[in-house]
């Protein structure tokens, strides 16, 4: 390679590239270095401890969809955080929430969020829903790597469909596939008791509040039977992060709305700390 | 093989400057304001699809005239500069300032290049900061070098005449319908004096607004909101322009999606000159007529 001795300053060539509106695509040309699929991992015996995060939930209604996750992230019998945030706008119209190791899923979470903004800026226009989804997947896939030595990151893609005016849930799982969702989904340590709990709960006739209270249940359920996931901490004021992604885009329910669900569950559930009955027949 | 003829280093960047300056005489204008709440973008632009105001980051937008392919080439690398730059570091650390510096190199190393034709683009870069004293606006002409503006500025055919009408017209504090109202009436003089009916069809109109909750602050102003900004103030004036903040959000969301929804025609963005695109020139009366109607 030449030396470096023209530079002016200018743009590099790759910068000025036309092409690809792929913020991916460009860092793949001009610094590969800092796409995190492409760090080589030394090899290590047995699993590399770092912190995990763990449920997300999500379910749709008639008007849109919710996605909460709970608070906890854990390093082996140890709880690292308790207050973590592990649910994130996309973008205007869709959240992503992560399960798995916190460091990578943070910084796949920001790459993604850049990779749709960046689209968004060259384009003139959003990717679509699925166009979305697809790029999640591409990510996923490229940690394919780390998560073999037990560094996996499983998301949960939430959003509403501006062309089919619905909300519609994505999950993955660790080598990219991607499924689509209809009603709920869970991924994480304690899914597997959410998914019980949300299924037992939902009516696709929900409104945006009865949604969201069904999410908080099912994170309160699987906090019950996983010791991972973590429960509301009414002391503390830690309560799930629960986001709404309607026609009007995305928003974050504040503490005091989560605090009144949070509340209202709790009391219920003095009574009974099972939580609703379902019918049997 | 011909030995070519001795060209003056002076006569030889004059000739790359004229060149230039006529290519960015023939398109029409785009003015940039300050107002109480950030800074106001308004282009003639009669293409939805193609166009002359962009974002660039949070609180950094991009104007330009000139040649279509050009500056779209560079504010794709302006966008791919402060996306990497955000991503490396902090969203806080991309700065119009160090955009206005890469572009300044970029243009400057093509304009004294002899092995590459000069850029014919004017470009603006501003920044909205928390308080109307933050504000930053670059101007960069074709040749690399940076004007660091205040308050108002315009590039593009008309540029010298519509300035002049800005800086005698343009203060502080106004509000978004007065600086837009100031802004079109400024782009629809023509060089004779005549003046023409600007509709909001012909205009493109974006903001960068520090009242907006979002962490972009970038927003363009269409349609309906755009077409009661400028009823308002044609009429009455005096009104608030505040209120009209408030609606934005919602169509400010669903601008993206529509504008590049109907692609519209290619071409209509090289903008044309009604006759004489008067400034700087003198011989600009040739190309101004040239084109379309």
């Amino acid at each position: 390679m030449e030396a470096n001795t023209r530079s002016t300053g200018r743009l590099p060539a790759a910068f000025l590239t036309p092409g690809s509106s792929s913020f991916m695509d460009f860092l793949g040309a001009h610094s590969p270095g800092l796409l995190p699929g492409n760090r080589p991992l030394p090899p290590v015996q047995g699993a590399i401890e770092a912190p995990h995060g763990t449920t997300i939930v999500a379910a749709s209604f008639p008007g849109g969809v919710v996605l909460a996750g709970d608070r906890r992230a854990t390093m082996g019998n140890v709880i690292a955080q308790r207050d973590i945030e592990k649910v994130f706008p996309a973008d205007e119209y869709s959240a992503v929430g992560i399960a798995g190791t916190a460091g990578l899923a943070v910084e796949m979470v920001k790459l993604f969020q850049l990779e749709l903004e960046h689209f968004e800026k060259v384009e003139g226009a959003q990717l679509s829903l699925e166009g979305k989804a697809n790029r999640l997947s591409t990510m996923i896939r490229g940690n394919l790597g780390m998560a073999m030595q037990g560094l996996a990151v499983v998301p949960l893609f939430a959003g509403w469909d501006v062309d089919r005016q619905k909300g519609r849930i994505f999950s993955y799982d660790v080598t990219g596939g991607r499924s689509e969702e209809h009603g709920f989904a869970a991924t994480g340590s304690g899914s597997v008791f959410a998914r019980g709990a949300l299924k037992k709960l939902y009516r696709d006739d929900f409104t945006e509040n009865q949604a969201a209270t069904a999410v908080v249940q099912a994170l309160y359920d699987a906090a019950d039977d996983d010791s991972a996931t973590g429960g509301p901490d009414l002391a503390r004021r830690i309560y799930p992060i629960v986001t709404v992604i309607t026609e009007d885009g995305f928003r974050k329910l504040t503490e005091a709305e989560v605090s009144e669900i949070v509340r209202a569950i709790h009391e219920r559930r003095l009574d009974q700390p099972d939580g609703p009955r379902a019918a049997l027949l | 093989m011909s030995t070519p003829f001795y060209v003056s280093p002076q006569q030889a960047m004059a000739d790359r400057a004229e060149y230039a300056r006529k290519g960015i005489a023939r398109g029409r204008s785009v003015v940039v304001l300050q107002y109480t709440d950030g800074v106001v973008f308004v282009a003639e632009n009669p293409s939805r699809a193609l166009h002359k105001v962009s974002e660039i980051y949070d609180r950094i937008a991009f104007a330009a005239v000139g040649k279509y392919n050009e500056f779209e080439n560079l504010r794709i690398g302006g966008v791919r500069y402060a996306d990497l730059r955000g991503y490396t570091y902090d969203r806080e650390d991309v700065t119009a300032r160090g955009l206005a510096n890469v572009y300044a190199q970029t243009l400057g190393t093509i304009f004294s290049s002899a092995a590459e034709k000069p850029y014919e683009v004017e470009l603006i870069v501003a920044e909205v900061g928390n308080a109307p004293e933050e504000d930053q606006i670059y101007r960069l002409p074709h040749d690399g070098s940076i004007v660091d503006e205040h308050g108002s500025v315009a590039v593009g055919g008309n540029a010298d005449q519509i300035s002049s009408y800005l800086d005698q017209r343009h203060r502080e504090g106004m509000t978004l319908g007065e600086a837009l109202k100031l802004a079109v009436e400024s782009l629809s003089r023509d060089t004779n004096g005549s003046e023409r009916t600007l509709t909001a069809e012909q205009l493109e109109v974006a903001t960068l607004d520090r009242t907006r909750p979002q962490q972009r602050k970038f927003k363009r102003i269409l349609g309906r909101q755009l077409s009661r900004l400028l009823d308002e103030h044609g009429a009455g004036d005096g009104g608030k322009s505040a209120d009209g903040d408030a609606d934005a959000g919602d169509e400010a969301a669903a601008d993206a999606g529509g504008a590049a929804g109907e692609s519209g025609a290619p071409g209509a963005k090289s903008g044309k000159p009604d006759a004489g695109s008067g400034s700087s020139e003198g011989s600009e009366s040739s190309e101004g007529t040239s084109d379309d109607a």
